[in-house]
């Protein structure tokens, strides 16, 4: 889905009842992570519900595998995934995340004030697009792990 | 005469609207709403009688100190200490903790001696034993509780022996309610030759603290817990042990003599309250703790009891809810976890219906993990907290169960 489709299907939404029940639908389709790649280093510290998130480079584009064991959260990973997808490291530290959170209604769940731990995955998905720029060390990981 | 509808109108906060709704404050346990006559006092200090205390010679100076040194007084009458020496401000109940590590820990304990905790113990109380433990090579223990979360004498003494130098635990655990027989532990602490240090910080929120009673050797409780201000805590400690401890910060105010080559500290507590204090913060707490002292203790246990029951009466009753902590006068906390729903998700859900619960490991994240959790929904009482404030809980429970089944 792209993001102006996501936008628009939440402007379509009235009132917190229906965009959560949107975001649990979205949840309920986003692919669950094996158990198995569950591990520590992939979890986002701070995080009131657990949430893992793993990425894949492709030499071009990142891509990013992400769970929760929170079905509300789980639909606002689906988002964020949406809103990343299929983009270079630089495309991707240029967008504006809260803009579109903004733009669909769920700004409280990526403000800092928030402890939901939305922020730490937005802030995680621009480490990893900055450690590809930088060509760094993390570089190699990120891309070694591309077949996790 | 304890009405909580008159106590309501005492904390405006709670007569305010959230997300469009009425105010549901079920978080008391991570921190108290506040009377206005808190809020006033401070205001009023801040406007007409503020400087800095234990300084000048002019009068705003000794009315500060006066009222800085009232608040002594009435904290060494809320806790029953039998002077006001005893009584020093911290920031918070953490770094009580911590002061009495570093200053008494660090200089008694040695080497394969234990610290006994329980293991229900918050964070503040856990990590700061656990990791001077470490700096000094000291053995860190935890006993047991029963199955229901209950304290278990056996479990107790058992763990308990020469070795142990320390027992530091809470007074009532903020998970579970759990209220701990404090007086027992210190009496078999001090016959092994242990002393005690009591994390007061759920117990002063709903049932008296007496240190003569208990016969600890420090307790420590937090200002915003009592419906207090921020950013001020107390530390107890028996005047003796407090004489023979070194300082925990070095600076003004905590000294009696100081050359260019050294300083001779002060007596306590002055000796452990170095540079300016939250003045302002204690002078609140002193309103705070008269606020509450002019209800009777029993009248708040007996009210919060039948409330703390009530509640979980209604939660039981709802399918699939199952509540850790299940004891006979536990304290006003229910701890719970519904099937298939993420405590999180049933947040989100609460909060958009201006209900106000924790959701975590409520700082206690080994014993959440020990229950089988990585996460549970708290809901918690104070004074202020009504019926009605239970009833709409549970219906948002329910509606929160529509949307996640």
């Amino acid at each position: 889905m792209s993001i102006d489709t996501l936008i628009e299907d939440f402007s379509f939404l009235d009132g917190w009842e229906d965009r959560y029940r949107y975001l649990i639908e979205l949840g309920n389709k986003l692919p669950h992570m094996e158990e198995a790649k569950k591990r520590e280093e992939w979890k986002i510290p701070g995080c009131q519900s657990q949430v893992w998130l793993i990425p894949h480079y492709d030499g071009q584009n990142i891509s990013f595998e992400s769970d929760s064991d929170a079905i509300i959260v789980r639909g606002i990973i689906a988002v964020v995934l949406d809103i990343f997808k299929d983009k270079s490291a630089q495309e991707i530290l240029d967008i504006d995340v809260e803009e579109i959170f903004d733009k669909i209604g769920l700004r409280e769940h990526i403000t800092p004030n928030r402890r939901s731990g939305m922020l730490s995955l937005v802030d995680k998905i621009k480490y990893y697009a900055t450690q590809v720029l930088k060509g760094h060390n993390e570089y190699s990981r990120v891309s070694s792990e591309k077949n996790l | 005469m304890f009405n909580v509808y008159d106590i309501r109108k005492d904390f405006p906060i709670l007569n305010q609207t959230v997300e469009g709704k009425r105010n549901i404050y079920l978080d008391t346990a991570a921190s108290a709403q506040k009377p206005a006559v808190m809020a006033e006092r401070i205001s009023r200090f801040y406007l007409t009688e503020y400087a800095n205390v234990h300084r000048g010679n002019y009068f705003l100076s000794e009315h500060s100190t006066e009222s800085y040194e009232r608040a002594r007084k009435t904290v060494q009458l809320f806790i029953n200490a039998e002077r006001p020496e005893e009584v020093i401000f911290t920031r918070n109940a953490t770094e009580g903790i911590n002061l009495v590590a570093a200053t008494y820990g660090a200089s008694n304990l040695h080497p394969g001696d234990e610290i006994l905790l329980s293991r229900a113990e918050h964070h503040a109380n856990l990590v700061t034993w656990q990791q001077w433990a470490q700096k000094i090579g000291a053995v860190l223990k935890y006993f047991d509780l029963n199955e229901d979360g209950s304290f278990s004498k056996e479990k107790f003494l058992s763990a308990l022996s020469s070795q142990t130098k320390i027992v530091s635990v809470t007074a009532m655990s903020n998970v579970l309610g759990t209220v701990f027989p404090v007086k027992n532990i210190c009496a078999a602490a001090h016959s092994a030759g242990a002393k005690v240090l009591i994390d007061a910080c759920q117990f002063a929120v709903h049932k008296k603290i007496d240190v003569h009673d208990f016969d600890c050797d420090f307790l420590v409780f937090s200002g915003h817990k009592v419906y207090g201000p921020t950013g001020i805590g107390i530390l107890y400690g028996k005047y003796d042990l407090l004489c023979n401890m070194p300082p925990y910060q070095y600076g003004g105010d905590m000294i009696d003599h100081v050359s260019y080559e050294s300083t001779q500290f002060t007596t306590p507590p002055a000796r452990f309250e170095a540079g300016t204090q939250a003045i302002a913060q204690v002078v609140g707490l002193d309103a705070s703790l008269q606020y509450l002292m002019q209800f009777n203790f029993s009248e708040i246990e007996a009210y919060e009891s039948s409330l703390t029951d009530y509640m979980t009466e209604q939660l039981l009753q709802i399918k699939g809810l199952k509540i850790v902590g299940q004891i006979p006068d536990k304290g006003g906390v229910c701890s719970f976890a519904i099937d298939k729903i993420h405590p999180q998700d049933l947040a989100f859900v609460l909060g958009k219906e201006g209900i106000a619960v924790r959701t975590g490991h409520f700082c206690a994240e080994p014993l959440v993990n020990l229950l089988g959790y990585t996460s549970l929904t708290r809901a918690s009482l104070g004074i202020y907290t009504t019926k009605e404030d239970i009833d709409e809980l549970i219906r948002a429970l329910y509606k929160a169960k529509s949307f996640f089944e």
